[in-house]
């Protein structure tokens, strides 16, 4: 059980690194998709959405994780310092 | 033209990856040659790699039955977060948020765990038959090996390239095996980091492409909408790099002030 568990970790790894990001980006897949297969937008407005979507996931985490850092970096000095 | 702009931009992509790969699984198997014996590290692998082949030689079957549609949206969609992973995890090392990655301190640390930390057993001649050395490039291989085949099925499975992804990762494990033998030591000057985010775009950029043709959508200039895909994730991880580097200058400062205020 136990080494299935972990080769089960192991795999989902390979695609997730952070939930979020992971999450989202299958958020705007299916949002896409759905919208597309119903349609209630055009194959252009799915095209542009499913760029549009994805890269700004993936900007919107980084810089999110980039300030989140900024801020994890002081409060540990301060904390050493205490 | 754009048939073979497709083949190469598979071949590029599966070597680039695999490379990476290749590194981090040679970088473990040396550790384990050098601290453990090369008999048992040698053994641990070629199980490794049968393993591999058994797990191509299942699969590659299995992918024959499955709709070409279905493929599309299902690699596609794994592809993307494949590729995003790589370039998310890119992007932070480019800004300095986390460590780049340190093939020769990895190297120096599984040779100290395997070695149990003490130089003196460095020393010591090694066994015959060792079931831990065994067990550490088994496990190395495997798991690198996994990820090269998701590699070289994500990206030649759904448009029949499945013999050029392989062939590019198989060059890329060769290239690997043979500059790591020549050098006897961790790959170190292998720049990872710019790799990474090369194979981030370029696996994000067929991810998209693949999972709009997935869900019925027809792409303008076909095939050669990918090198646009990748235009567009390129200038997107340029800016988001420098946006990035910013955003943690400023998170200092709001930490500092909160600080002194």
């Amino acid at each position: 059980m136990n080494i299935l568990t972990r080769m089960v970790r192991g795999l989902v790894g390979l695609f997730v690194d952070d939930g979020t990001l992971a999450l989202t980006l299958i958020v705007v897949l299916a949002t896409v998709s759905a919208l597309a297969h119903v349609g209630a937008i055009g194959k252009s407005l799915a095209m542009a959405l499913l760029v549009a979507g994805s890269v700004g996931a993936l900007l919107v985490n980084v810089i999110r994780a980039a300030k989140s850092s900024g801020l994890r970096t002081v409060v540990g000095a301060r904390d050493r310092e205490s | 033209m754009i048939g073979s702009i497709h083949a190469w931009s598979t071949i590029v992509s599966a070597f680039l990856a695999s490379s990476v790969e290749a590194v981090e699984a040679l970088t473990v198997v040396l550790a384990v040659g050098v601290v453990r014996g090369w008999r048992s590290a040698l053994l641990g692998t070629l199980a490794a790699v049968g393993l591999l082949v058994a797990l191509v030689a299942i699969f590659g079957r299995a992918l024959g039955q499955i709709p070409v549609s279905v493929l599309q949206l299902v690699v596609g969609g794994l592809l993307l977060l494949f590729g995003m992973r790589w370039l998310r995890k890119a992007m932070l090392r480019s800004a300095g948020v986390i460590d780049l990655h340190d093939e020769a301190a990895i190297y120096n640390k599984e040779i100290h765990a395997l070695s149990g930390g003490s130089e003196a057993a460095r020393a010591n001649s090694p066994k015959a038959w060792d079931l831990i050395a065994i067990a550490t490039a088994f496990k190395a291989v495997t798991l690198e090996g996994v990820e090269v085949i998701v590699i070289v099925i994500a990206l030649g499975a759904v448009q029949g390239l499945l013999i050029p992804a392989s062939l590019g990762a198989l060059a890329a494990c060769l290239l690997v095996v043979v500059a790591g033998l020549a050098l006897r030591g961790p790959l170190a000057r292998v720049p990872e980091n710019s790799l990474k985010f090369v194979v981030g775009i370029l696996m994000s950029a067929f991810g998209l492409f693949w999972f709009g043709e997935g869900i019925g959508l027809q792409w303008p200039y076909a095939d050669a909408a990918i090198l646009g895909l990748m235009a567009i994730l390129a200038i997107a991880s340029w800016l988001g790099v420098r946006v990035a580097s910013r955003a943690k200058a400023a998170g200092k400062r709001v930490g500092a002030h909160g600080a002194t205020a």
